[in-house]
């Protein structure tokens, strides 16, 4: 299970690009949400227990499947902290740890097909690697 | 030979603690040149400026080089040192050893070593200096303040008051500014306007001062004392003699469907319209976007109801050109537009407004008569949203966002929440704010009194989506410590938006020369020590300009401003600058590029005659500078090919031998 895994905010960090010190708690994040009622953590919640380096519980909440990826709060954030895609960092940290390694360099060149953008392979190796 | 003395400053710990001072004194004594040197606690002290003093006079130095902080700091006070024992002040050197030595270095040894380099590039400037003489020039005795709004008008005022004459430009019909639109002011909830029209009627009055209103700065020239400026007197098509402000072209106009910018076209004028009751100077404008006779050459209402024959049609825009010794800039600030913030849907509903909307629907002037009525069906709101912030703080400015705090806010929507509440105590009002920023007199007791007296909710959160349905506003929002998502069925939202400075500030300040910030704000030439000057001589800020502010604020700061043009305009002369750059004759090519790249046009070109070895007169144009338009910034010396273009005090040789002592 999850439990077993922890990330630093450092690695949250660099998976999102996000810097949650820029969050100013204005609460336009959670203001917005359209699922707000599903989520048991809301979005400003998450960008402070991230902060906090609190993310144990973020990876074994329910909530970050919650999320639509409607990107509504990425959208109204003043201060680009953009919750979206620190749920969607902490849901990525989730599905490495569990794995481990989904894609290896050896296995591209079979899978490769003509039309294939590069932006795809980079962000396989992003998504599908630890 | 020179003489030159070494005087290197510990400046307490400041220098003392990454360079070892002593040693940049030891080094200073083997500079060829160097007959004294040593090292003190602060060379700026009584006692440090003696030390220097004595030196000069035991050794009869040729040159001083003090080690210390920054010449912007301390120059002038060493010059003026030597100058006391008779060494012309141009003769002394700073080598800058704490804010470009010690401030930036943590390793002594290096730090040393770059202090003992910079002082002997100074000690190589210091052997080239020749003494220099500042000429003077003669001051204008009249000022400029660029805005008639209540930073001008006080700036204007003080300055008259001190009997020195003052124009005020202002683009707008009348004078008065945002403070003539407001309806109270916090935190005393005194009556804006009963505040405002008085020093506006002041204003017209003053025989000082003089109003061209409906105008425009279009040209800068010159310098402090010394500006030339152009103003644009806009076509008004109304004699400004002649009217008497009777109305009774604004009431026979037949064209009033235009929106009126005094009400942020919450209702209409007319084509031809006096802006509020109380304006100054209270003259009819001919709006030419909407006039029919001059858009269609039809109608002629107004021309035959005017009894003072004070309309003319064929009225054109006017420049002058006025001297003046001191400029202000005083124009204040708009509200940003928030059109791009869809969320909130102020471009879909009339009933989501900005504060200086619900400004002028509280108004007993404004278009509902004081009475609050949403614009949409003229309805009473029963219950009004406030969002704090709209604009205001965000790093993101793809959508017009500010990174700063716009600072009024808080305290009007508090304002706005209580007089809502003192006259229709049924109301609903919902704030919703990130932080509550009250620093002033009496400033939070005055936000606790909307809380505590008038039960207005105050909720830590944010609004995401204001929906118009069915004549209501649907508001979803956030209350951060109840961790709740609400809704609100709303009658109207009002949106405390940024504000921004004047659109006009930008091209203003290139005009000027006067520098600003990212944001557009007015710089100052010191944030703390002087917040009232611009650093371009001879230019002064008041008011919003130079930031947010609120009225009080604004009104000490036009004071202050005002103060400083005072003492500007009872100097008689003003010393000049010595360092200002000259033409080599004999070098010079007459190629221009000089001139063209000279930012204060201080550079002209005259034919002269030169007499030729064979005894035969040779007519070449040639490159003269005028020492006192010329700020001395050095950009002909770099530009002209030929090099014949020097700058006392950095002549071309002084730099270089500086360069070699660095190399070397």
């Amino acid at each position: 299970m999850a439990s077993n895994y922890t990330v630093t905010p450092e690695e949250i960090l660099a998976i999102s690009g996000v810097n949650p010190r820029r969050c100013m708690k204005c609460g336009r994040c959670t203001a917005t949400c359209p699922a707000f009622a599903e989520m048991e953590y809301h979005p400003h919640q998450f960008v402070a227990m991230v902060e906090s380096g609190r993310i144990g519980e973020l990876m074994n909440s329910r909530s970050i499947y919650r999320c639509l990826s409607c990107m509504a709060c990425i959208e109204r954030c003043p201060r680009q902290v953009d919750p979206a895609r620190l749920i969607e960092a902490v849901r990525l940290a989730v599905e490495r740890k569990q794995g481990g390694n989904h894609l290896i360099p050896d296995q591209v060149p079979e899978r490769l097909e003509p039309d294939m953008p590069q932006q795809l392979l980079v962000s396989a190796y992003r998504k599908y690697t630890k | 030979m020179q003489k030159i003395g070494v005087f290197v400053c510990h400046c307490g710990t400041n220098i003392a603690a990454t360079v070892d001072v002593e040693a940049v004194a030891e080094a200073a004594r083997h500079v060829p040149g160097v007959v004294y040197a040593t090292d003190y606690t602060y060379m700026c002290s009584q006692s440090g400026q003696d030390l220097i003093k004595d030196a000069v006079k035991k050794y009869g130095l040729t040159g001083v080089v003090v080690c210390s902080c920054s010449p912007r700091m301390h120059e002038k006070t060493f010059r003026k040192a030597v100058d006391s024992v008779g060494m012309n002040p141009y003769l002394l050197e700073i080598a800058n050893i704490r804010e470009q030595c010690s401030w930036v270095h943590k390793d002594k040894e290096i730090g040393t070593k770059k202090a003992i380099a910079l002082m002997k590039a100074a000690v190589a400037k210091a052997e080239l200096d020749s003494p220099l003489t500042a000429g003077e020039t003669p001051v204008v005795k009249r000022a400029l303040v660029i805005g008639g709004g209540i930073a001008g008008m006080q700036t204007a005022l003080d300055i008259a008051d001190a009997g020195y004459d003052v124009d005020i430009v202002e683009k707008n019909p009348t004078i008065g500014g945002k403070m003539a639109q407001l309806d109270k002011t916090f935190p005393t909830l005194d009556c804006s306007s009963c505040i405002v029209t008085p020093k506006m009627v002041e204003v017209g009055q003053n025989e000082k001062i003089h109003i061209y209103s409906y105008s425009e700065v279009t040209n800068v020239s010159g310098f402090v004392g010394n500006f030339k400026v152009t103003i644009k007197r806009k076509a008004r098509y109304v004699d400004e003699t002649k009217c008497t402000g009777c109305g009774l072209c604004t009431e026979k106009c037949p064209m009033k469907k235009v929106p009126n910018e005094f009400n942020l076209g919450l209702n209409n004028r007319s084509a031809v319209y006096i802006p509020f009751a109380q304006a100054v100077p209270k003259v009819a404008t001919i709006d030419p976007n909407y006039c029919l006779m001059l858009n269609k050459g039809v109608c002629g209402l107004c021309s035959k109801v005017c009894g003072a024959g004070a309309i003319n049609y064929k009225d054109t825009d006017k420049e002058i050109e006025v001297e003046y010794g001191a400029i202000v800039a005083a124009t204040g600030y708009e509200i940003m537009d928030v059109s791009k913030y869809d969320e909130y849907a102020y471009s879909q509903s009339p009933d989501v407004v900005t504060s200086l909307e619900y400004e002028r629907l509280m108004n007993a002037a404004g278009p509902t008569g004081g009475e609050l009525l949403r614009p949409s069906d003229h309805k009473r709101p029963k219950t009004i949203v406030f969002v704090q912030c709209v604009g205001s703080r965000e790093c993101d400015s793809t959508r017009g966002g500010k990174p700063y705090c716009s600072k009024i806010c808080c305290m009007y929507t508090a304002k706005h929440a209580m007089l809502t509440k003192d006259h229709y105590p049924d109301t609903d009002i919902y704030v919703f704010y990130i932080d509550v920023r009250t620093p002033g007199k009496n400033f939070d007791e005055f936000y606790r009194r909307a809380v505590e007296q008038y039960g207005v909710h105050y909720i830590k959160g944010a609004v995401g989506k204001v929906t118009p349905e069915n004549g209501k506003l649907i508001v979803q929002a956030s209350d951060l410590l109840m961790n709740e998502q609400l809704t609100i069925d709303a009658d109207m939202v009002v949106l405390a938006a940024a504000i921004e400075p004047s659109h006009s500030a930008r091209h203003l300040a290139t005009m000027l020369t006067a520098s600003m910030d990212t944001n557009d704000w007015f710089t100052e030439a010191h944030p703390k020590l002087r917040p009232v000057e611009s650093p371009t001589a001879g230019v002064f800020l008041s008011g919003v300009c130079q930031g947010p502010k609120d009225i009080p604020e604004t009104v000490a700061q036009a004071g202050a401003a005002a103060s400083k043009v005072i003492g500007l305009l009872s100097k008689d002369k003003l010393a000049g600058n010595p360092c200002v750059a000259h033409s080599d004759e004999m070098m010079c090519t007459g190629c221009s590029q000089c001139a063209d790249v000279c930012p204060y046009g201080a550079i002209t070109y005259v034919d002269k005659e030169f007499r030729m070895r064979d005894r035969t007169t040779k007519v070449r144009r040639v490159a003269q500078v005028n020492p006192a338009v010329c700020q001395g910034c050095g950009a002909c010396t770099v530009t002209c090919p030929s090099g014949a273009m020097d700058l006392n005090g950095f002549s071309n040789s002084e730099i270089m031998a500086e360069v070699d002592a660095l190399c070397r």
